[in-house]
């Protein structure tokens, strides 16, 4: 049972996830998370601002109980089923990085410049984890899912939609990484 | 008995991605670098069995566990929406390194700065609530 403790190899992981969507299916339901931030919104009372959230949130409670879920999940792999989070980068990937400042890179599982508690009072770590939250929110929103429901979920079910999207999403990631980045690091 | 078939199925997804480490940024970075192939096996792996699995469900009109008609609800036809839409919400996936999934998974997590990626992407949902019907669809 030892492999559970170090980090999933990419075959295990995909398999699992399409698990996870195959079990929502199952049950009647379907595999996209971004929804959520509307059903909260919505719950909030966001409806008295705009139509979009004037929806039967309460349909998609169980969607809210994935994501407590999904918050319980992280908690039990990082406290209970490592031993040690840090990332196998490649050392190319591993230069560049300490090339834009980040010394770490990969002996974190996350990058202290951005998540590590000092960023609450860092106003450029502010700045951008603000910027890069709304930028998730609003994206997902207007191209009506996200990374589950369009990449995992749309292209299953060979949408065109989704390839437009996903494709979208990297032109994106693209964009920020290799021109965007040397300018904010 | 639903409701902890959904808590469960939260539970093994966010293990899963925390375990994956589709939940660290430095994953995200390196997969925009093209200089390694692990997040392309995870959703292409991912992707090959979940095509799989649709076209049987469909085939076989393969019901749900409690007996139901299984339907799959096609995307809305455009293009403007889910270009500009993807291209934006690629800029913040880059930028935090995490997508609505993993968010979660890094607060249970407990890298605490990730709250304020979670309150920012409620703000950016709700400001799109605001404008969506100012903007191309």
């Amino acid at each position: 049972m030892n492999w559970i403790l170090e980090p999933w190899p990419w075959y295990v992981s995909g398999t699992m996830i399409a698990l996870i969507m195959f079990l929502l299916i199952m049950v009647g339901k379907n595999f996209g998370m971004s929804g959520n931030l509307r059903t909260i919104c919505s719950m909030c009372g966001a409806g008295n601002k705009a139509n979009f959230f004037q929806f039967d949130w309460k349909s998609q409670r169980w969607n809210l109980i994935v994501v407590l879920g999904t918050i319980i999940g992280g908690f039990i792999a990082h406290q209970f089923l490592s031993v040690e989070t840090s990332v196998a980068l490649n050392p190319e990937t591993i230069a560049d990085l300490q090339s834009l400042g980040f010394e770490n890179a990969g002996e974190t599982y996350m990058p202290e410049e951005l998540f590590s508690t000092a960023a609450f009072t860092d106003f450029k770590s502010l700045l951008l984890l603000i910027a890069g939250g709304f930028l998730v929110g609003f994206g997902a929103r207007y191209a009506g899912g996200c990374t589950s429901g369009h990449a995992i979920s749309g292209l299953s079910n060979l949408q065109l939609p989704s390839l437009i999207a996903v494709i979208g999403f990297f032109v994106g990631g693209l964009i920020m990484i290799h021109l965007i980045f040397p300018l904010l690091f | 008995m639903r409701t902890l078939a959904y808590l469960l199925i939260g539970i093994v997804f966010g293990i899963t991605m925390f375990k994956s480490e589709a939940a660290s940024w430095y994953r995200i970075y390196e997969m925009f670098k093209f200089e390694a192939f692990h997040m392309y096996g995870i959703i292409g792996v991912s992707v090959v069995l979940g095509i799989i699995m649709v076209q049987i469900i469909k085939r076989f009109q393969v019901k749900s566990f409690y007996g139901e008609k299984i339907t799959f609800a096609p995307k809305q036809k455009s293009f403007a929406r889910y270009a500009f839409g993807g291209i934006l919400f690629g800029f913040g996936w880059a930028l935090v390194g995490a997508c609505p999934g993993p968010m979660f998974t890094l607060l249970g997590a407990g890298f605490l700065p990730i709250i304020i990626v979670i309150l920012a992407s409620l703000l950016g949902t709700f400001v799109y609530g605001l404008l969506k019907d100012k903007l191309p669809h």
